[in-house]
């Protein structure tokens, strides 16, 4: 293998990390409204991502950068014409960051209430988008010669990437609700556990309409069979995650859900495999892994970088998660320490 | 098409408006990261009550900015590919590198450690607890490091070559470009001035308790810490910045000039306090000098000769074909001498204060107002440094290498650019307001949670770690 399709198979990596790590914080952000049903369940809700979405959405920084360096001219392809669909990413990114540390410091409930909002559509936004993005690279853009994007946002807007983008945010709104399920407790967890089970049946139909168009797609490619088998797996693992779920199994559920999106999004990799951006002008246009990449030398050097650094980051990360394993319980919550 | 709706000048403003803004949060976090650290080493080899309540304090200043600084930081990053994608794929190649590294070696460990301090007061022992700050503090001048390195290869591109076929950089050297002269100096300038922000904040909320007679021991603590900290990093700002003023006269001479506003070659030259030019910005009208201190800063010696504008000027239609080489010096002039000022004064207010209370002294009212009115000087000195760096540099983006008009996006119209200019302009600006308002309260509010607890064993841990 070359080493620009290593930096494939590691830009993928990360963003794959990104999409299960942020995925969950999506969904958590997105069930405030469901899940909560006083200022204790909310911040109970909140406090269950507290010590992590910040690392999580380092995982987006370290995507970017490392799609950055190692195929500067798809990211410049695909952030300039992506523009006003990554415009709107970044403002929910900025409101939902902000309001995650500004909500607990006001005085009144309006104030609470004002970012709370601001949590759900910069948790949504993002959710819905990043799969209207990618379902569109996959399905191609029309890219001119010089390998800029030509359309608009509302090219993006066509069936296909509208239902990537469901898929996403249902796929991130049952993972995040597992997820509270897993890491609350009481009457809390419980209403978790019945609203994983109902998005649940709701996000296998629309994943499973998704990626069988992806499959159909790409029937004529190469390595057709390998795509229908993540697809197949991803759809498994998803019907796998809501039955662990009714079971009450919470780890398993949100567990195998991870491993839904880890597939969904390996789906679309192999999909768009081997080009990054696949022009609708002329195929001739389109960009590849091969001639979208790095020098060997920059590569090189990366390679390095990372097969340093990345297990390094997974130990200490991984030992953050297991420090604040535990629940958080309503009784952590101090009585109107908030407000 | 509308003037205004230039998609160069308004990705140009975007650019120029959105890295200032982040630059409001970074400096604080960077400085006051090693602060609350330091505070905090004090508090667990001590076990003095005031330690902890000031690294409490400092610490929840820190985590109201920090979050600011992590979401304007994402838009930093998205910046060169949504605006500037063809400066993005005749850089990417060399520029990309140092950016991927910031994630993978900095911005994961500040991320992971920043949880486990917030969260973890009551879940870690203490002196692992004590450990994560300090990881953060690192990590933060790390990614410091990485930026500037980025930075410096469109100062001073080294480590590269031209591909003709491709039409882009390609890297050659990692370490080259690691180790640029820019980057080896902007680095201890950059730090050094946010230690010297962070410090001056500390020395402000402290002068705001005294001057009310609240928390007399703690906050003469905090202020003496904070001016003393402050003089030292003065010292590295000033240092290093004499360095960088060397660096840029070799590489970058039409900077310095359009800093001094030095239009003809002189040696020896004189360094000018005031200075008029004509508004086509070719000759000069008026002005007051300091004779030889241009020379000296230059070069090291008192006659050393220092190029002007219009030879430089020559010199590059020359080299690069015709064009007009030379940054707009009224910006660079005033910009240059506002950073020294600023910075200078802010010094200077730190030195008169650990004066007047030298010892045990109070000093009269008024000294406590000037101490707090003075918290913004660093954080606007380093503001208009920026400013002076990034317009100096102008015409090109990346220098001798690509003009700043050939790196934006052809394909992003300016109405786009307009629609976000406008949102990150609104936002950013409702932002700043609550930003600022936090800030206040929680200086106002001082180690209030305090009040309770006069023994270092009464303190209940679990008591200690945020919860939103």
């Amino acid at each position: 293998m070359d080493l620009a399709t290593l930096w494939f198979l590691i830009v993928g990596f990360f963003f794959i990390g990104y999409f299960v790590l942020d995925g969950f914080d999506f969904g958590v952000g997105m069930s405030l409204p469901f899940l909560g049903k006083d200022d204790t369940d909310r911040r109970q809700i909140i406090n269950t991502i507290g010590p992590v979405w910040d690392l999580n959405e380092t995982w987006l920084i370290v995507a970017g950068a490392s799609l950055f360096a190692a195929f500067p001219y798809w990211y410049a392809t695909l952030f300039s014409g992506f523009y006003l669909a990554l415009l709107l990413i970044l403002v929910a990114l900025i409101l939902r960051g902000v309001s995650f540390e500004y909500r607990h410091q006001g005085r009144s409930p309006e104030w609470s209430a004002a970012f709370d909002r601001m949590i759900v559509i910069g948790s949504a936004v993002p959710a819905l988008l990043w799969g209207v993005a990618f379902a569109n690279i996959v399905q191609g853009t029309p890219i001119d010669e010089a390998g800029n994007f030509t359309g608009t946002l509302f090219t993006l807007l066509n069936p296909y990437g509208l239902l990537g983008g469901l898929t996403t945010l249902l796929l991130f709104f049952t993972h995040g609700v597992q997820f509270v399920a897993l890491k609350t407790d009481g009457e809390l967890r419980e209403r978790a556990r019945a609203l994983a089970s109902r998005a649940g049946i709701a996000t296998i139909v629309v994943a499973a309409a998704f990626l069988t168009w992806t499959v159909l797609a790409h029937l004529d490619a190469p390595h057709a069979a390998v795509i229908a088998a993540l697809a197949a797996a991803a759809a498994l693992t998803l019907i796998g995650a809501t039955l662990a779920n009714r079971a009450g199994r919470e780890g398993w559920a949100f567990g195998l859900s991870a491993v839904t999106t880890l597939l969904a999004v390996a789906t679309i990799l192999a999909a768009m495999f081997p080009n990054v951006m696949p022009s609708t002008i002329d195929p001739a246009y389109s960009l590849t892994i091969e001639n979208a990449s790095s020098t060997e030398y920059t590569l090189q050097v990366m390679t390095w970088v990372a097969v340093f650094m990345v297990p390094l980051v997974l130990l200490y990360q991984g030992w953050t998660y297991w420090v604040f394993r535990k629940r958080v319980t309503r009784a952590s919550i101090p009585v109107g320490a908030a407000h | 098409m509308v003037e205004w709706l230039d998609p160069l000048l308004l990705a140009r403003w975007q650019f120029g408006l959105t890295t200032l803004y982040h630059f409001l949060f970074v400096p604080l976090t960077i400085g006051m990261v090693v602060l609350v650290a330091i505070l905090q080493t004090a508090w667990v080899r001590t076990a003095k009550l005031k330690y902890l309540h000031l690294t409490r304090l400092f610490g929840k200043i820190f985590l109201i900015n920090f979050a600011m600084g992590v979401v304007t930081g994402i838009v930093q990053e998205f910046q060169f590919g949504m605006n500037w994608s063809d400066y993005s794929r005749f850089v990417g190649d060399v520029f990309g590198a140092p950016l991927a590294m910031e994630g993978l070696l900095a911005f994961f460990l500040e991320a992971t450690f920043i949880g486990l301090w917030i969260f973890g007061w009551d879940k870690l022992p203490a002196k692992l607890h004590l450990a994560s700050i300090w990881v953060v503090s690192i990590s933060t001048m790390l990614s410091a490091y990485f930026i500037l390195a980025a930075n410096a290869f469109m100062q001073n591109p080294v480590g590269f070559t031209i591909n003709e076929e491709r039409g882009r950089a390609e890297l050659t050297d990692i370490v080259a470009v690691l180790t640029n002269p820019v980057v080896l100096a902007s680095f201890p300038h950059t730090i050094f001035a946010a230690i010297m922000f962070a410090a001056v904040v500390v020395v402000a909320v402290a002068a705001y308790h005294l001057a009310r007679g609240q928390y007399d021991e703690t906050m003469r603590t905090a202020l003496r810490f904070g001016g003393v900290t402050n003089l030292v990093a003065f010292a590295g700002v000033a240092l290093s910045g004499d360095q960088l003023s060397l660096v840029m006269v070799a590489t970058q001479p039409m900077k310095m000039a359009a800093a001094e506003a030095l239009y003809e070659t002189a040696g020896p030259a004189s360094f000018s306090i005031f200075s008029l030019g004509t508004p086509d910005g070719s000759s000069e009208i008026f002005s007051i000098r300091v004779p030889y201190l241009l020379s000296v800063l230059s070069t090291q010696t008192l006659t050393g000769e220092v190029e002007g504008i219009n030879d430089l000027q020559a010199q590059y239609v020359e080299q690069f074909g015709p064009g007009d080489y030379t940054p707009i010096i009224w910006v660079t002039y005033w910009s240059f001498r506002w950073m020294i000022g600023l910075g200078s004064l802010a010094a200077l207010i730190s030195a008169v204060g650990l004066w007047l209370t030298r010892g045990g002294r109070t000093p009269a009212g008024w000294a406590w107002k000037v101490a707090i009115w003075a918290a913004p000087l660093p954080m606007i000195a380093s503001l208009v440094g920026w400013i002076f760096t990034e317009m100096g540099r102008q015409p090109w983006l990346v220098f001798g290498l690509m003009k700043t008009e050939d790196g934006v996006s052809p394909n992003v119209t300016g109405l786009e650019v307009l629609i976000s200019l406008v949102v990150f302009t609104v936002l950013y600006g409702a932002l700043a307001v609550v930003e600022f308002r936090l800030i206040t309260k929680a200086a106002i509010e001082g180690p209030k949670e305090w009040e309770d607890h006069s023994d270092a064993d009464d303190i209940d841990h679990s008591k200690l770690a945020t919860v939103y």
